[in-house]
C-alpha cells in the first residue's frame, strides 16, 4: 500500500507504484473531476498540484506522489486562489462542452496562488499547456484577471 | 450534418433501427441538477418534458445532448418563456431514450446538424404554453373564475383580483387536466428571456467544480475497462495472436478478438493499456498495406479532372468567352474530430436488455443497432446519455457504442470501452479529404461571368450507411458550399466525382462539406476579386445584389472590421461570408505573416445573421468557438497516411491552438425577426478561408492547400 494525502486527507491505495497518479484518482479513488486527455501531457486535463505545484497527474507515476499533498479539481475549492478562480469562472460561464476545465482551473489556481496579478504574457505562460478544443481561451483569460481582481478586493 | 427533411430512405432506416418502446420516458439526472431534487416533494408530470415540484422548481426534460453548445440551456429557455416560469427555479434532466424526443428536423432522438434550436425552437415552446394554459385552468377551477382574468408572471398565475397561487400550489391540480390542443405563443415581442443578453448556462457549476459527469466517469460494480489493439492498416485483421504476457500483466482479466481488433480486459485502464502494450499480434493489413497520402492525392486529382455526376447548371459553361481566365486546384485533407473527452462507451448486457452510458450524439440510432447486436427489442435498450467531452460529429458515429457492447455481451460483465489518445486519433471517420478544380471567367470589365467547379471526394452518405447517393449521384455533402455558391455569376457549373481512397470510413466533421468546400470558393472568389483588380470586399457584394442576407452579414462584418482602414504594419486582413445551416456568417481575420510564412492571426471579426436568437451571450460563444475549431484546422489540421498508416497520434503531431495563439475574437449579431438559423457550425467555414485570403494579402502568395502551414 502507498499512502498519500489527498486534498487533506490521507489515503492508502493498492496500485502498483508505476501507475500514473491520474488512473490511482480515477480509478482507485473514484475521484472523477481529474480527466484523461492524452496521457503524455500534452493537453493538462489531468493537471492536479503537488505540494502546490501543478503537474500532469497522466505522466506522475504513484511514487512520485507518495507522501505529498495532492490537491485536485474537488478539494481546489478550499485554497484561497482556487475559490476564486472558481467564482470567476461561473460568473464568467466559462465552460462549454466542460471537460478540459479542471485541468484550465487547476492551472489557473497555480498561477493566481503565486502570481497575484498575472498579465498577458503570464497567463499565456502558464495556460498554453491547457488545450481546450471548444475555443473557451478568452474567456479564461477573462475569468483568471476576475479571479485576480477580486482576490485583491477580498 | 444536413438540416433538411429526411429523405425516404433514411426514414425507412429510422423505422428500423430508431423507434423507441412506446411511452417508456425513462431520466437520467445529472450531477448539479440532483441537488436542487432534493426535497422538492412529489413532482406533477406536465408532459414528456416537463415537471413542477410543490415548491415550485421546474424540472425541464431534455432529449438533446450537451456538448458545450449550450442546449441544456437553450431548450429550458424556450419551455420557461413560454411557461413564464421563475428562471432561477429552472433545472435541467437529460432524458433517456424515446420517440417523444426525436429531433423533429431527423426524425429520430440524436443532436448533430446546428438543428436543435431550429427543430425546437417552436415544439418546446409549445410544451411551455401547454403547461401554463394547464396552470392557468387550475387556478381559475381553483377560484372558480374566468381563465381570461388571469395572468401569469415569474411562476404565478395571479387573478385580475390580485389572489395568487404559485405554479407549485398548482402543479397537482393542473397536471390532471387534458392539455390544450391549440395554445397560443407569444409574439416575439412580448419575449422575457429569449433573444436577451444576460441569461446564464445551466451547467457551468458542475463544470467548474469537477462535478459534471462525462462518459468516462461511469464506474458500475463489477465492471471491467477495455482497450483495443485496432488494426495499424485500415481494413486490417489480426493474423495471429499471442496475449500470454498479456494476460501476465497483473489486473489483466481476458483478453479477447472481437471484430474490430483484439480486445484487453482489465480491473482499470492502465492495466488493460499495460496488457495492450504487452500483445504479440500478426496483422494481415489486407489491400491497404501501401496507402498513401501522395497516392490520395493523385487519385482526388485525376478525379476531379475528369468531372462527374452535374450538381448544378446555368447557363453555358463550355460556351461562355471570358477576356480573363483563371484556373486553380485546391486540396484538403482528412480530419480528425479529436474530441477533449477519447471516445469511449460503458455498456451491460444483462439477459432483459442493454444498457449503455455514453456521451452519444445518436441516442436513436444507438438503440436500433444495439438491439440487433445484443439480440433484443429496441425497447429493452436503455441509453444513460452522459455530458459530451465534445462532439463535432464524431460522437454521432456508432463504433464505440457497439464496442462495449460486443465486449459486454461476450464477457457477461459491465465493460467500460475507453479509446486512447491515439487511438481516438487514429480511429476513423475522418473529414473527408477533398481536391477541387476550379475555373473563373471575367468580362472586360472585370465582372464575373463564369464559375465552375469540378469536387473530387468520398461520399459521406455512402459512409454513413444510413443514407445512399441520390439517383443524380451527387453527394449533398462533398459538394455543400461550392454547389451553393451565392454569387451572381451568369455560367455556372458544378460537378462530383466521387472517390474512395482505401475506402476509408469518412464521416461528419463540425460544418461538414461546408469545412472544405468554403475555403476553396471563397478562396477562389477572392483570386477572381484579384484578377479584376477590385477590393476582395467590393467584388463579392456586387455579386449579392440577389442575397440580402449574405449582403447583409457580409457589410456589418466589414463594417464592423473597419474594412479599407490603416492597419498596423505588417497586419492584414481576408474575408469571407458563407451560409450553412441556416445561418449567414462573415468573418475578417487580420494576419501578420513571419519570414518564414507562418502566419499569426490577431483579431477575427465575425457577424452572424442567425435569425431570432435564444440565447445571444451563447450564440457568440458558439461562433467563437467554431472560429477556433475551424482556425486550428486551417492552421495544423491534417491527417496523413504512409505505408497504410495514419502517420499522426496525439496532440504532439496534431496540433491544437493554444491559449498563446488565441486571436481575439468579436462576433456581432445581425438583429432579425426571422426564425432561427443553426449556430454550433455556421462560425466553422469562413475562418480557413479568411485566414488565407488575409495571407495573400499580406505575401502576394496564394495557399491552395490545407493546412495553410503545409
Amino acid at each position: 500500500m502507498i499512502s498519500l494525502v489527498v486534498n487533506g486527507k490521507t489515503r492508502e491505495v493498492g496500485a502498483a507504484p508505476g501507475t500514473p497518479l491520474l488512473w490511482v484518482l480515477r480509478d482507485s479513488l473514484r475521484m472523477t473531476g481529474t480527466k484523461f486527455g492524452c496521457g503524455i501531457a500534452q493537453c493538462g486535463a489531468c493537471t492536479v498540484h503537488l505540494d502546490g505545484v501543478p503537474v500532469r497527474s497522466c505522466v506522475t507515476p504513484l511514487s512520485a506522489a507518495a507522501g505529498k499533498k495532492v490537491t485536485t479539481i474537488e478539494g481546489i475549492g478550499a485554497t484561497r486562489a482556487g475559490k476564486a478562480v472558481q467564482a470567476a469562472w461561473m460568473r464568467n460561464d466559462v465552460p462549454q462542452c466542460g471537460y478540459c476545465q479542471s485541468g484550465q482551473i487547476m492551472s489557473a489556481s497555480a498561477l493566481l496562488a503565486k502570481n497575484r496579478a498575472p498579465s498577458d504574457a503570464d497567463i499565456d505562460a502558464a495556460m498554453s499547456g491547457n488545450v481546450c478544443r471548444c475555443g473557451t481561451y478568452n474567456q479564461i483569460r477573462t475569468a483568471i484577471k476576475d479571479a485576480a481582481a477580486s482576490a485583491k478586493g477580498a | 450534418m444536413r438540416a433538411r427533411p429526411m429523405n425516404a430512405s433514411r426514414r425507412e432506416f429510422l423505422k428500423t433501427s430508431a423507434m423507441a418502446g412506446g411511452g417508456l420516458i425513462v431520466a437520467f439526472t445529472l450531477p448539479g441538477a440532483s441537488r436542487l431534487a432534493q426535497g422538492a416533494g412529489k413532482e406533477a408530470r406536465m408532459s414528456a418534458y416537463l415537471r413542477i415540484a410543490p415548491n415550485s422548481e421546474i424540472t425541464v426534460v431534455c432529449g438533446l445532448s450537451e456538448m458545450g453548445q449550450g442546449v441544456h440551456t437553450a431548450i429550458p429557455m424556450l419551455v420557461a418563456e413560454e411557461l413564464d416560469a421563475d428562471w432561477s427555479r429552472v433545472r435541467v434532466e437529460q432524458a433517456g431514450v424515446d420517440q417523444a424526443f426525436a429531433n423533429p428536423i431527423f426524425g429520430m432522438q440524436a443532436t448533430g446538424g446546428s438543428t436543435s434550436v431550429r427543430g425546437h425552437w417552436e415544439p418546446m415552446r409549445k410544451a411551455g404554453a401547454t403547461a401554463r394554459a394547464m396552470l392557468v385552468a387550475a387556478a381559475a377551477e381553483t377560484w372558480k373564475a374566468d381563465a381570461a382574468e388571469c395572468r401569469t408572471e415569474r411562476g404565478m398565475v395571479i387573478h385580475k383580483s390580485g389572489k395568487k397561487l404559485s405554479y407549485g400550489q398548482l402543479a397537482e391540480k393542473a397536471a390532471k387536466l387534458t392539455p390544450p390542443k391549440d395554445v397560443k405563443l407569444k409574439d416575439p415581442k412580448q419575449f422575457n428571456l429569449l433573444g436577451k443578453s444576460g441569461t446564464k448556462r445551466l451547467d457551468t457549476v458542475a463544470k467548474s467544480t469537477g462535478r459534471a459527469k462525462f462518459g468516462l466517469d461511469v464506474y458500475l460494480p463489477g465492471m471491467l475497462t477495455a482497450v483495443i489493439a485496432y488494426p495499424p492498416v485500415p481494413g486490417g485483421k489480426a493474423a495471429s495472436v499471442n496475449d500470454a504476457k498479456a494476460k501476465a500483466v497483473p489486473g489483466v482479466r481476458q483478453v479477447v478478438q472481437i471484430p474490430s481488433g483484439v480486445a484487453v480486459l482489465a480491473d482499470g485502464y492502465w492495466a488493460a493499456k499495460l496488457g495492450r502494450d504487452a500483445l504479440e499480434i500478426q496483422w494481415d493489413h489486407g489491400a491497404n498495406a501501401s496507402l498513401s497520402s501522395e497516392g490520395i492525392s493523385k487519385m482526388l486529382s485525376a478525379g476531379a479532372a475528369a468531372g462527374g455526376a452535374v450538381g448544378r447548371n446555368e447557363g453555358d459553361a463550355k460556351a461562355a468567352t471570358p477576356a480573363k481566365t483563371i484556373q486553380a486546384e485546391y486540396e484538403a485533407p482528412y480530419l480528425s474530430h479529436s474530441c477533449m473527452e477519447p471516445l469511449n462507451c460503458t455498456a451491460w448486457v444483462k439477459k432483459d436488455g442493454v444498457e449503455i452510458w455514453a456521451g452519444t450524439q445518436s441516442q436513436g440510432p444507438a438503440q436500433g443497432i444495439l438491439s440487433q447486436v445484443a439480440g433484443v427489442q429496441p425497447g429493452q435498450v436503455k441509453v444513460n446519455t452522459m455530458y459530451l467531452g465534445g462532439g463535432f460529429g464524431r460522437r454521432f458515429a456508432p463504433d464505440p457504442v457497439i464496442g462495449a457492447t460486443v465486449l459486454s455481451k461476450i464477457t457477461g460483465k459491465p465493460v467500460k470501452l475507453v479509446y486512447s489518445r491515439e487511438d481516438d486519433t487514429r480511429g476513423y471517420f475522418y473529414r473527408p479529404a477533398s481536391v477541387t478544380k476550379m475555373t473563373g471567367g471575367l468580362d472586360a470589365n472585370g465582372v464575373a461571368t463564369l464559375f465552375t467547379a469540378n469536387v473530387a471526394s468520398p461520399s459521406i452518405m455512402e459512409g454513413s450507411h444510413f443514407m445512399k447517393l441520390p439517383p443524380d449521384g451527387v453527394d449533398e455533402f462533398g459538394v455543400e458550399g461550392i454547389r451553393d455558391c451565392p454569387y451572381d455569376i451568369p455560367n455556372l457549373h458544378i460537378e462530383y466525382s466521387r472517390q474512395e481512397p482505401g475506402n476509408l470510413q469518412v464521416w461528419f466533421w463540425r460544418s461538414v462539406g461546408h469545412s472544405q468546400n468554403s475555403f476553396f470558393l471563397e478562396s477562389f472568389i477572392d483570386e477572381m476579386a484579384h484578377a479584376a483588380g477590385k477590393d476582395p470586399f467590393e467584388f463579392r457584394r456586387s455579386l449579392l445584389g440577389k442575397q440580402p442576407r449574405y449582403k447583409g452579414a457580409l457589410e456589418l462584418a466589414a463594417e464592423k472590421a473597419d474594412w479599407g482602414k490603416p492597419l498596423p504594419a505588417g497586419v492584414h486582413r481576408g474575408i469571407a461570408v458563407v451560409f450553412s445551416f441556416g445561418s449567414w456568417c462573415a468573418e475578417v481575420a487580420e494576419v501578420s505573416v513571419v519570414s518564414d510564412g507562418t502566419p499569426r492571426v490577431h483579431r477575427v471579426v465575425a457577424a452572424v445573421d442567425c435569425g431570432m436568437t435564444v440565447n445571444p451571450d451563447i450564440v457568440k460563444r458558439q461562433i467563437e468557438s467554431a472560429i477556433v475549431f475551424g482556425l486550428t484546422a486551417a492552421l495544423y489540421g491534417k491527417i496523413t497516411f504512409k505505408d497504410g498508416r495514419v502517420e499522426q497520434s496525439n496532440f504532439h503531431d496534431y496540433r491544437m491552438l493554444r491559449m498563446n495563439e488565441m486571436p481575439k475574437v468579436e462576433v456581432h449579431i445581425v438583429p432579425s425577426t426571422e426564425a432561427p438559423g443553426g449556430i454550433g457550425e455556421p462560425g466553422t467555414p469562413p475562418i480557413a478561408p479568411a485566414v488565407a485570403n488575409a495571407m495573400f494579402a499580406a505575401t502576394g502568395k496564394r495557399i491552395r492547400k490545407l493546412p495553410l502551414l503545409g
